[in-house]
């Protein structure tokens, strides 16, 4: 019992955490926002670094086989721990210009973050369930924050009306898997889920594909992306961040674990809905984003195309194909957070701005944050030899070598047109005369995060051996998980032993 | 007539489609959306149930019952998004949800 405490720690330590900060800021008698920042900083970061340790053990099981650590899970979970402490990080100057600094904004993230934990954790539909939503809640909120604002709260009711129907759908493929394989416990369903005369019983392939549209939506995967945009514009910038970051993370994360532990024989099935919705992400990314005015529409068009990219790695179905993903992810999760850094600080005198035109000129009067703009567009445009260039790679390669060329065909082409409307950007900030208004100065934390996220961007070329081996590494244990069979006498002799 | 598997299965699969649609093609108010997201979540409810009892395996009931906190929280949660709205519209007509376009 015990053992299973100590693989539970990174979650228990968030949530104790966030439930004793929720205290703090409810008595206090001052106004305890600062404090509760910080404490939710450094609570991310020791949750990151526990996770970070669980990293070299085995595929180790907890609570009945419905909690799973491995390599995988550690590397996704410290990624999105560290991933919320950014944005907590980024999202202070703006809050508090906006007048929303409350404490109950860093409660909601570090509630959010449990919630992505116990997903990428998940080994029981009822365990992703229960992570899915207790993310999902507290995202709505977030979204909604900004409550005297009508486009906030319209954003806020949009992502919570679909969110609530992926939900729905999640559920009824996950009651239709449980109805006939009989346990909720992926590394069972994998065992009923067998292949017969090379044909899958129809019902089990309806509740695959009802999971996997549950799924895409909280990925915002084409064709149930329809929220990205609006959620995107309407919410407070820091929580846009947050959104394009650290969910989209442990949605792709909880997205290979669930195909690869709970489906693995029934490749043919999902490789087709995988391909089919990464060709669609990765046009409609690419050719919806042009007309965009607002930047952070034009970035959540860009997130759509990037999910699109980052499937087709996982559409490859391979060792090499997870793995790919894995880094993409982690690329991406970079460049978002760098390109939102520097769109928190286009602020002027008369508040902050939005459209893509007040860029203008920006050169001149802003230049290191014009240069960590275009580096990142540059990347995520994906021009070599920039880390957006080298996820792009790794997906296509392992694209390549599971033999799905017209997949890479349309890949690479819609990487062309999506780098139309990212260099549209570098242009606006480099060619054109400067705006009327001048961009005031970037906030100190903004230009450090800004500054240092560029940099990974620009110099990864130089020395990217790290991340690529825990890349493979994680991609290695979720590919690599112990045969259903061994993973299922384990959970009986630890049932068993209690 | 018995009534099997088949049947709830039936009836949990109706209920679920007139959830989605009720969420789609509904064209007046807000809180009908919050209906049609209760319909589909006791859809599964009865999914659950209906194969719990017919397998035999009460994990089935266990997940209905988390289901059911888990939409009760998702309610009020949807509520006060709604109440929120409402304050800053003034109303909560679907067509009125469209500030944002494009």
């Amino acid at each position: 019992m015990l053992a299973n405490v100590t693989l539970l720690l990174p979650e228990l330590v968030l949530f104790i955490g966030a439930m004793g900060l929720l205290m703090v800021g409810a008595f206090a008698t001052t106004d305890a926002t600062r404090v509760i920042e910080y404490g939710a900083i450094s609570l991310l970061l020791i949750a990151a670094i526990a996770s970070w340790l669980q990293g070299d053990t085995v595929a180790q099981l907890a609570f009945g086989g419905s909690f799973i650590v491995d390599a995988f899970s550690a590397f996704m979970k410290t990624l999105t721990y560290l991933t919320t402490a950014v944005v907590i990080i980024m999202a202070r100057g703006f809050m508090q210009n906006e007048n929303l600094a409350r404490f109950e904004v860093p409660v909601l993230m570090l509630l959010a973050a449990v919630g992505m934990g116990m997903m990428i954790s998940a080994n029981d539909l009822i365990a992703l369930y229960m992570g899915i939503e207790l993310q999902s809640l507290a995202l709505y909120v977030l979204a909604a924050i900004k409550r005297d604002s009508l486009r906030a709260t319209e954003a806020g009711l949009k992502y919570f009306v679909l969110g609530a129907l992926s939900s729905g759908m999640l559920l009824y493929g996950a009651s239709l898997i449980y109805g006939f394989s009989g346990t909720t416990n992926f590394a069972g369903i994998a065992q009923a889920f067998t292949v017969e005369n090379g044909i899958l019983p129809l019902a089990q392939v309806v509740g695959m594909v009802f999971l996997l549209a549950g799924l895409a939506f909280k990925i915002s995967a084409v064709p149930f992306h329809m929220w990205t945009p609006d959620v995107y514009e309407g919410a407070p910038t820091p929580m846009t961040a947050f959104f394009a970051a650290a969910p989209k993370l442990a949605g792709m994360a909880v997205f290979l674990r669930v195909v690869i532990s709970a489906f693995p024989d029934a490749l043919a099935a999902w490789q087709q809905i995988i391909i089919f919705i990464s060709i669609a992400s990765m046009v409609l990314g690419a050719f919806a984003a042009i007309g965009q005015t607002n930047i952070k529409r034009l970035m959540a068009y860009s997130s759509i195309g990037h999910m699109g990219f980052a499937l087709v790695g996982f559409a490859a179905g391979t060792e090499d194909g997870v793995a790919a993903v894995i880094l993409y992810m982690t690329l991406y999760g970079v460049m978002t957070l760098g390109t939102f850094a520097c769109i928190l600080s286009m602020r002027r005198d008369s508040g902050m701005v939005e459209q893509v035109k007040s860029l203008s000129g920006l050169s001149q009067v802003r230049p290191f944050m014009a240069l960590c703009l275009a580096i990142l567009m540059f990347s995520l445009a994906g021009i070599p030899p920039l880390a957006g260039f080298f996820g792009k790679l790794f997906v296509f390669h392992a694209a390549i070598d599971a033999g799905l060329y017209g997949l890479c065909i349309l890949g690479v082409l819609s990487s062309v047109v999506g780098a139309y409307y990212y260099l549209r950007i570098v242009k606006i900030m480099y060619l054109d005369p400067p705006a009327d208004e001048a961009n005031d100065p970037m906030p100190r934390e903004l230009s450090i995060v800004a500054g240092a996220l560029a940099g990974v961007c620009l110099l990864f070329f130089v020395y990217p051996s790290p991340l690529i081996d825990l890349a493979a590494s994680a991609g290695q244990a979720l590919i690599d998980m112990p045969a259903p069979d061994a993973l299922l006498t384990g959970l009986f002799e630890a049932t068993d032993a209690r | 007539m018995e009534i099997g598997l088949n049947h709830y299965l039936t009836l949990a699969a109706i209920l679920f489609t007139i959830g989605v649609f009720g969420i789609f093609l509904n064209r007046k108010n807000v809180i009908v959306i919050l209906m049609s997201i209760e319909l589909m979540l006791l859809a599964v409810n009865i999914n659950l149930v209906a194969f719990s009892a017919f397998l035999g395996d009460l994990v089935g009931q266990v997940f209905a019952l988390l289901v059911l906190t888990v939409a009760a929280g998702e309610a009020a949660i949807g509520l006060a998004i709604l109440v929120v709205y409402f304050r800053n519209r003034g109303g909560i007509a679907v067509e009125d949800v469209s500030q944002m376009k494009g």
